[in-house]
């Protein structure tokens, strides 16, 4: 970027100040770039926009056009609201027995693992989270090292001892075998984000309770869970995200059990198929899309809140 | 910590093993109150985190040394039932690994898609970053929009990808034949080395929002004194940039440039999903999966992932010691 900026400017320097200003001799180095760079932030801001959002579009306007139409006429930017179709839901919703795709028990299958994964995660992180950060105990600067090794590792080195092992205790094909692993791989930077959070909580208000004859149970439910909170729900939307958007492991362990599919497994293995129509698996795309969206706007909020509530205490 | 050794406490550290933690940061174990405390402390710690450690060593650590065992023997799929956890050991499959040219292939591929994909990625969140700096209406609603490729489902984005670049009705290909003047449509992922291209820019577009991430949250904490300074004494835009914020910038990105090799070189979806590892873009972690499951061939994966492994570990190592001081300095 910078040499970029600077090899050009030279170049543009010339040109606006012959072209506009009547004396160019008054135009610093510096006006000219400021200028520039004014321009060129607004077409940067512009084009990133575009690039990172007409995927997303995309993917909306080919859920509400007919299949015919969209070979036809595959440039069209934008659907008439006369030729709107909403078929492409329709069937990518309707059970396999009625001729459309059964993405509703994906759809369940989904929720079921991921709220599972988040609910058995945040059992097990938030005391481990609580006890890296608050308590002295034996080898707990190893512990950070080893999770954050484990978060680092390729998951898919984990993935061919997990597939044999599941293979040989007959566990492949199973929902709960996947939420452990889910739970096993996440774990760690729950923990992590976690004991960031709870290391910012003053532990003079621990203290207090505890002088005040609270027990250290007591502490963890009266005291650091209320005031981790917003930690709480940012952790639990990031491991949902997570858990929702995983691919190898339910590729991995599911593939065999159409009625056992994720709808990210659902998407992947129709998406080869001649039978199913791309409109269709847009629909797809988008209902897996959503949730995500629409949490993450929901978090966002949620981060930037706990985050502003702390900076005004102190 | 202070605070009573409550009876809670104990009660709950009751499954834990004893273990007389030798009281941190050198003290001497004391008799008295003090050491109870620690120790009751040093339990609780311990009760509360062990559920982590069954799991964690359960279901990763355990799982990776069977790995280096899968690696060393000649197991198939097929075999699997009949087969010990200790067959007879070999170095047949590491042979293999290591004397096929796809191997070494595959590595090549894995490079340059880490690399290119890691250096575009935080080169355009750094663009971003930049561009997004200073508030204008409606920044917040644009920075979430940047951040939506991350977040959102991969199965999703790489769909509506390989939609957009298909031959027959993409849109892509729609505008550069009949706007732009292509010839023919392109196979963006089914020919080299254009499925290459792709997939190195589809890396691209889905994590800069990472890098811009983190890079704007360092831009909040660069003061504005020095550049108002600078600014004063005449220093343009792009000399403030480059002497000003770039270097506080560096080590975030010396970081980032950490991180985002890592997760590129271990990234197995993108590349499955987009291409499926044909046209030249089968990177190792492709390669291992189709082994596993295509092939069959449990020792064969083994080798290659640990192989993978190692690569990583030795490369993340070497930027660690000998370039990461060196960029932080300068």
């Amino acid at each position: 970027m910078t040499t970029t900026a600077r090899t050009t400017t030279p170049t543009t320097t010339a040109r606006p100040a012959a072209a506009t200003s009547p004396t160019p001799r008054r135009w610093s180095h510096d006006t000219v770039e400021t200028r520039v760079f004014g321009v060129l932030r607004v077409v940067v801001i512009v084009g990133l926009l575009l690039i990172t959002l007409f995927p997303f579009y995309y993917m909306v306007l080919l859920s509400v056009r007919p299949l015919d139409q969209v070979v036809g006429d595959p440039g069209a930017l934008a659907v008439a609201p006369a030729d709107l179709d909403l078929g492409s839901y329709a069937a990518v919703l309707a059970p396999t027995g009625s001729g459309g795709q059964g993405f509703l028990v994906f759809m369940a299958n989904s929720a079921l693992v991921a709220l599972g994964t988040v609910a058995v995660t945040l059992l097990i992180a938030l005391p481990g989270a609580y006890a890296v950060s608050r308590l002295r105990f034996f080898g707990h600067r190893q512990v950070s090292v080893l999770f954050l090794a484990v978060y680092l590792f390729p998951a898919i080195l984990l993935a061919v001892p997990l597939f044999v092992f599941f293979t040989r205790i007959g566990l492949r094909g199973s929902l709960a075998g996947l939420l452990i692993v889910y739970v096993s791989q996440i774990v760690a930077v729950s923990i992590y984000m976690l004991r960031n959070y709870f290391d910012t909580v003053p532990v003079s208000l621990e203290e207090a309770a505890a002088i005040d004859g609270c027990s250290r149970l007591g502490i963890m439910r009266r005291i650091s869970l209320p005031l981790a909170m917003p930690a709480i729900m940012a952790n639990a939307l990031f491991v949902f995200m997570i858990a929702w958007n995983e691919f190898l492991f339910a590729l991995l362990f599911l593939v065999e059990q159409r009625d056992r599919w994720t709808v990210s497994l659902g998407i992947s293995q129709l998406a080869g198929s001649i039978e199913v129509p791309t409109t269709v698996l847009m629909a797809g795309s988008v209902i897996v899309t959503v949730p995500i969206i629409v949490l993450f706007f929901a978090g966002e909020r949620l981060l930037v809140e706990g985050l502003t509530a702390g900076a005004e205490k102190g | 910590m202070s605070g009573p050794a409550s009876e809670p406490a104990r009660q709950s550290a009751g499954t834990a093993p004893v273990t007389t933690a030798p009281d941190s940061a050198g003290k001497e174990p004391g008799r008295g109150n003090r050491g109870t405390m620690r120790r009751a402390e040093a339990r609780a710690g311990l009760a509360l985190i062990s559920p982590t450690l069954v799991i964690v060593v359960v279901m990763v650590v355990v799982p990776i040394l069977w790995t280096v065992l899968l690696a060393f023997q000649r197991l198939r799929l097929l075999n699997l039932r009949t087969t010990g956890l200790f067959g007879a050991f070999t170095l047949d499959n590491f042979s293999n690994v290591f004397g096929s040219g796809s191997f070494w292939g595959s590595l090549v591929t894995t490079l340059t898609y880490s690399v290119l994909g890691t250096g575009f990625a935080i080169g355009l969140g750094l663009v971003a970053a930049l561009a997004l700096r200073r508030p204008f209406r409606g920044r917040n609603l644009v920075r979430a929009a940047m951040l939506l490729p991350y977040v959102a489902p991969i199965v999703a984005v790489t769909f509506a990808w390989t939609t957009m670049l298909n031959p027959q009705f993409g849109v892509v290909n729609f505008w550069g034949t009949s706007l732009l003047g292509w010839d023919e449509p392109i196979a963006f992922l089914s020919e080299r080395p254009a499925a290459l291209i792709t997939v190195i820019a589809f890396e691209a577009w889905r994590s800069f929002p990472f890098a811009f991430l983190f890079l704007t949250a360092r831009l909040q904490a660069v003061p504005g004194s020095l550049e108002e300074a600078a600014r004063v004494d005449g220093a343009t835009v792009s000399q403030r940039f480059r002497y000003i914020v770039l270097p506080q910038l560096l080590p975030t990105i010396a970081v980032l440039a950490v991180l985002r090799f890592i997760w590129t070189f271990n990234s197995f979806d993108d590349i499955y999903l987009l291409t499926g590892g044909g046209a030249g873009t089968e990177v190792i972690s492709v390669s291992v999966f189709n082994s596993l499951t295509a092939r069959g061939d449990i020792g064969g994966a083994a080798a290659q992932a640990l192989v993978l492994a190692a690569i990583l570990a030795v490369l993340v190592g070497l930027y660690l010691w000998r370039l990461a001081p060196r960029e932080e300095q300068s």
